[in-house]
């Protein structure tokens, strides 16, 4: 039966757990959802995700949302192919690395979302963007920035010496952040651009990030 | 060595700890901060998480933040005392767990966060709530327990039949949450009502939420 994974390729969420099978070499199947139709906001989508949301993973019986869930599940799962993403070997790292998961989720992510939302979305639907939530977020993701920037002097990843999920989990929206006007966030902190460099040529984000391009509509 | 959590007792993020180490049995020391002081935004405490925020856990050299990354660590370095929080022994259980513990995350808190520091929180800071912000997160959240109200007519709690870490995160929003005007959005959805009735009356939480008072300043 397989692995499948509803979503669309230039989803910011889908390209993250696109970027996941990817790391473990895992076969997986790929279904467009009608996402401009609105087809993840009716029945039969929602009987997958109640909440109306890309993407979804099914593995056999098994119906899954969330990136992040999805991700976790499937580094777990997989534990033992491909790129060890959670260090499963070693109680502490592994504890290190869900602090830096959660990092991602509750530190970047609400700080970086609405610059996105802002820069490329609002457009799309045919509204102005709003510059006073651009320059808040900008002020927040820039202190968020600067704990990145000493940790990362510390560590060559986020969790530590080793690529794990926590890096994993920023590369999407990180990658449409550097077509942003605000791209110097990252590029004037040489360890995060570094750490940006590294985590984004890896060969299966580069797999992931050629399909990631927004068409106006 | 033992358990050190530095936090406080009414804080919603220090309590999600709490009730987790209540819930697997766990001894450990409470090691209160000065917040109104300003202390988790100095050095020493920025070495321990340097985005200036409790609660914080120490295990022997291991120093963890995060409230979520830190219940889901005692979940599993615990995984076999007390109650079973992750369903470890059934894969595709604990995978549901993961999604539900993500929705917490994802859709339920960033709706019913600001809720709580307007009507509880600004008007102790001597800041003027916002009725703007209320009202839409009041919306926000209420499709939110749409989906609950859904899911928890057919299964008892949140990831199944059993209690698990997903319910467990929500405990403290809640408790507050059912403090203000806007009890009503868990009251009026009988089975959102009735999950909620039963993991608050769980004895971890009632030992934790007996201590969880907001004092004027």
């Amino acid at each position: 039966m397989g692995l499948k994974v509803y979503g669309v390729p230039m989803s910011a969420c889908t390209a993250r757990v696109l970027a996941c099978l990817h790391e473990k070499g895992l076969e997986f199947e790929f279904v467009p959802v009608n996402f401009f139709g609105g087809e993840h906001k009716q029945p039969p989508f929602l009987e997958k995700n109640p909440f109306g949301q890309i993407p979804v993973l099914e593995d056999g019986d098994l119906t899954l949302f969330e990136s992040r869930a999805i991700t976790g599940y499937i580094a777990d799962k997989f534990k033992d192919t491909g790129c060890d993403l959670i260090r499963h070997g070693d109680c502490n790292k592994a504890a290190v690395v869900r602090v830096w998961v959660e990092v991602e989720a509750q530190q970047y992510n609400p700080a970086i979302r609405p610059i996105l939302y802002q820069c490329f979305v609002v457009p799309l639907i045919g509204k102005t963007s709003d510059q006073k939530i651009i320059d808040e977020s900008l002020e927040k993701l820039g202190n968020v920035l600067d704990v990145y920037e000493a940790r990362l002097s510390k560590t060559k990843y986020l969790a530590g010496d080793h690529f794990t999920l926590a890096d994993l989990n920023h590369l999407s929206y990180t990658f449409y952040f550097m077509k942003t006007p605000y791209a110097s966030l990252i590029e004037s902190r040489p360890h995060v651009k570094a750490w940006w460099e590294d985590i984004s040529s890896r060969p299966a984000f580069v797999k992931v990030s050629v399909n990631m391009k927004f068409e106006a509509n | 060595m033992g358990l050190k959590l530095y936090g406080l007792p009414m804080s919603t993020c220090t309590t999600r700890v709490l009730t987790c180490l209540h819930e697997k049995g766990l001894e450990f020391e409470l090691v209160p901060i000065n917040l109104f002081g300003g202390e988790h935004k100095q050095p020493p405490f920025l070495e321990k998480n340097p985005f200036g925020q409790i609660p914080v856990l120490e295990d022997g050299d291991l120093t963890l933040f995060e409230s979520r990354a830190i219940t889901a660590y005692i979940a599993h370095k615990f995984r076999d005392s007390g109650c079973d929080l992750i369903r470890h022994g059934d894969d595709n259980e604990a995978a549901v767990v993961r999604v539900w513990v993500e929705a917490e995350a994802q859709q339920y808190s960033p709706a019913i966060q600001p809720i709580v520091f307007q009507c509880l929180v600004a008007p102790r800071i001597g800041k003027t709530s916002d009725q703007k912000i209320i009202d839409e997160s009041v919306e926000k959240l209420g499709s939110v327990l749409d989906v609950y109200e859904a899911r928890l007519s057919k299964t008892k709690y949140l990831a199944g039949d059993h209690f698990t870490l997903a319910d467990l995160h929500h405990l403290s929003y809640t408790f507050y949450l059912m403090k203000t005007p806007y009890a009503s959005l868990v009251e009026s959805r009988p089975h959102v009502k009735a999950w909620w009735e039963d993991i608050s009356a769980r004895p971890a939480f009632v030992k934790v939420s007996e201590n969880m008072k907001f004092e004027a300043k």
